[in-house]
């Protein structure tokens, strides 16, 4: 039998081949979600003011005038080709997304760089000092601040370090005009927000992930041994922990993205989660499509990383009963 | 915990055991439950408790300083804000349990069905919940409000309905092992239909940590509500809400005015004194308290 062979890979490209179903899934639902717009979508975009005349001219411009399944397919083509249509200001959706998009990224790769060494490390450190002193402390902490929404994060940090101790700026309206440094320091502050909301979910989810295999026969077997406790933890917990470990990264990571939209706006920082706000605001259906399908693009991908890497890490998932 | 399922041979009455369980409880669940009560008896009681009405304008001075006359000054428009503080509890407040009520029986019904149902009915609905549950929750529900307009009336149902995917599934997979025992087969050969086994037969027995899910939900719909709400797509002027509140008077953090933190810290607190009870409910319902 071929699957034999590769067990793995036929599995990764099996994962691989549903996710790009929900992905479709997902394009479709975001495509039609258009068609219940109230009204015509043509008289949207011309106003209140637009003659009959005018909206039935613009509905054949746009195409609106095929089969549903037509433009769903075409507009998925053009898509696919990084031109997603012109939104209701009149500018190109790339035009106004992708510049904010950088942004975005080099916001959120700034805070998983810092964010996942750190959760790890005190991840270990409360499975290895389970109930002293340094777990329940940050146990009990992690667990408030999961449930502390963002915006409370965002403005407490803005309180101490902008307006009380006045060592950064409150805004992080970053122009392109400014030079890298003066950029970066103008990010600390949105940075720091999503670090002290990300830290705690993974912190918890890796000291989980550890003391679940810290339960197993041989974590007591090399206790018996004598081994000293923090070889037992690192030698053998922690390699067998390495999956759970990082499926739980992954999936926050993909967590990132809605607390992104909401610091974002706090801080005025010019990136794709204040993008889809204006938008929804402002209804510009075409720039919310945009953002939506990004959003959701980045949220499946990081799933199926949590997915794929879950299973890698430990095979006997590959034959589920 | 357990003090909702009768169980004749029990010797001890069920407001024994919930005592006794209530004794055992940890100091951080005794905390929660009394912070619970105390926010439940400010929403329930608002209009007796607040000085002003929700939305009068009873001063000429928009975000006016902390007087005796008004405790903590006064928002935007000139209205009294503790008394928007307090209506606020109730706004916030019962929205979120309508919402997660809502949720919780669509989710449980439709999860016990389909663990019940089996077959080719259960294959679709669990596809169906995982292709919603593939979208970010934030995004979804944004895409739709911006569709549809936001009221209070879309908004709930649109959280209800994206959050009983988790109750599905966790019902659904609750189910799976109750469904398999001698009762529920007793009573399918009994002739009784598929409504009356999942509430009278499958439901007590997955109660437990379904109690714990909705805690847990009801905090995650809280915050959602509460940072939609800030972001200005969620519950409309002039309606009293805690997120909208920081939204609003977010002008004062620049002038070192801690006023706006307090709505947020009212949310944030109530989190997460439900939280620690339901992971006293947690812990308990899955007997880890023995191994600790």
């Amino acid at each position: 039998m071929n699957r034999t062979t590769h067990p793995i890979l036929s599995m990764v490209l099996s994962r691989l081949g549903l996710g790009l179903l929900s992905l479709v899934i997902v394009s479709l639902v975001i495509f039609s979600a258009v068609s219940f717009l109230p009204g015509s979508y043509a008289a949207a975009i011309l106003g209140q003011n637009a003659t009959p005349e005018a909206v039935a001219a613009m509905e054949r411009q746009l195409g609106l005038d095929q089969p549903w399944a037509l433009r769903y397919a075409s507009w998925l083509a053009t898509a696919a080709t990084g031109d997603l249509g012109m939104s209701f200001s009149g500018r190109p959706v790339v035009d106004v997304i992708g510049p904010r998009l950088a942004n975005t990224l080099t916001l959120a790769a700034i805070t998983a760089a810092i964010a996942v060494p750190l959760a790890i490390g005190l991840g270990i450190a409360c499975a290895r000092w389970r109930g002293r002193l340094i777990d329940r402390v940050l146990s009990t902490t992690t667990l408030a601040s999961i449930s502390v929404p963002e915006f409370f994060v965002a403005y407490v940090v803005m309180m101490i370090f902008a307006v009380k101790l006045q060592l950064l700026p409150s805004m992080a309206g970053i122009r392109n005009g400014m030079d890298f440094g003066e950029q970066l320091i103008r990010m600390i502050l949105p940075i720091l927000t999503l670090l002290l909301v990300i830290l705690a979910h993974m912190l918890r989810n890796t000291r989980a992930a550890i003391l679940s295999v810290m339960a197993s026969p041989y974590v007591e077997m090399a206790r018996l041994k004598g081994e000293p406790e923090a070889r037992v933890v690192m030698r053998q917990a922690l390699p067998n922990a390495i999956g759970p470990i990082a499926s739980v990264v992954a999936i926050n990571l993909a967590y990132l993205i809605s607390g992104v939209v909401v610091i974002e706006v706090v801080f005025v920082y010019p990136g794709v989660g204040q993008a889809m706000i204006d938008a929804v605001r402002n209804r510009d259906v075409p720039v919310i499509q945009a953002c939506a399908l990004i959003f959701a693009a980045a949220y499946i991908g990081f799933n199926l990383l949590a997915d794929i890497l879950s299973i890698v890490s430990n095979p006997r998932l590959l034959h589920p009963r | 915990m357990n003090d909702s399922i009768a169980t004749p041979s029990a010797i001890p009455g069920r407001l024994t055991r919930a005592r006794r369980a209530l004794a055992g409880a940890p100091l951080t669940a005794r905390f929660g439950m009394v912070v619970v009560l105390a926010y439940v008896i400010v929403a329930v009681f608002a209009p007796f408790i607040a000085p002003y009405g929700e939305v009068e304008v009873v001063s000429r001075v928009p975000f006016d300083a902390w007087s005796a006359a008004h405790p903590l000054g006064t928002d935007q428009l000139g209205r009294d804000f503790l008394s928007r503080l307090i209506f606020g509890a109730r706004n916030s407040i019962s929205i979120a349990l309508a919402t997660t009520l809502i949720s919780f029986a669509l989710g449980c019904l439709t999860g016990m069905f389909s663990a019940l149902a089996g077959g080719i009915v259960d294959q679709v609905l669990s596809r169906f919940v995982d292709a919603l549950m593939s979208v970010p929750d934030l995004i979804f529900i944004l895409m739709i409000l911006s569709i549809f307009g936001s009221s209070v009336p879309n908004l709930i149902l649109i959280i209800a309905v994206l959050t009983s995917t988790r109750f599905f599934r966790i019902s659904r997979a609750a189910a799976l092992n109750i469904t398999s025992l001698d009762f529920v087969e007793a009573a399918k050969v009994r002739g009784e239909t598929l409504l009356w086994i999942a509430v009278h037969e499958v439901f007590p027995n997955i109660l437990p940590l379904m109690l714990s899910e909705l805690g847990m939900r009801f905090c995650f719909i809280f915050l959602s509500i509460a940072a939609l709400s800030f972001l200005g797509v969620g519950i409309q002027p002039p309606t009293a809400e805690w997120g909208s509140m920081v939204r609003d008077n977010a002008a004062l953090f620049s002038m070192g005015d801690i006023t706006p933190l307090i709505p947020a810290a009212s949310i944030a607190f109530l989190a997460i004194a439900v939280n620690f009870v339901v992971d006293w409910l947690l812990s308990r319902a899955s007997g880890l308290q023995d191994e600790v």
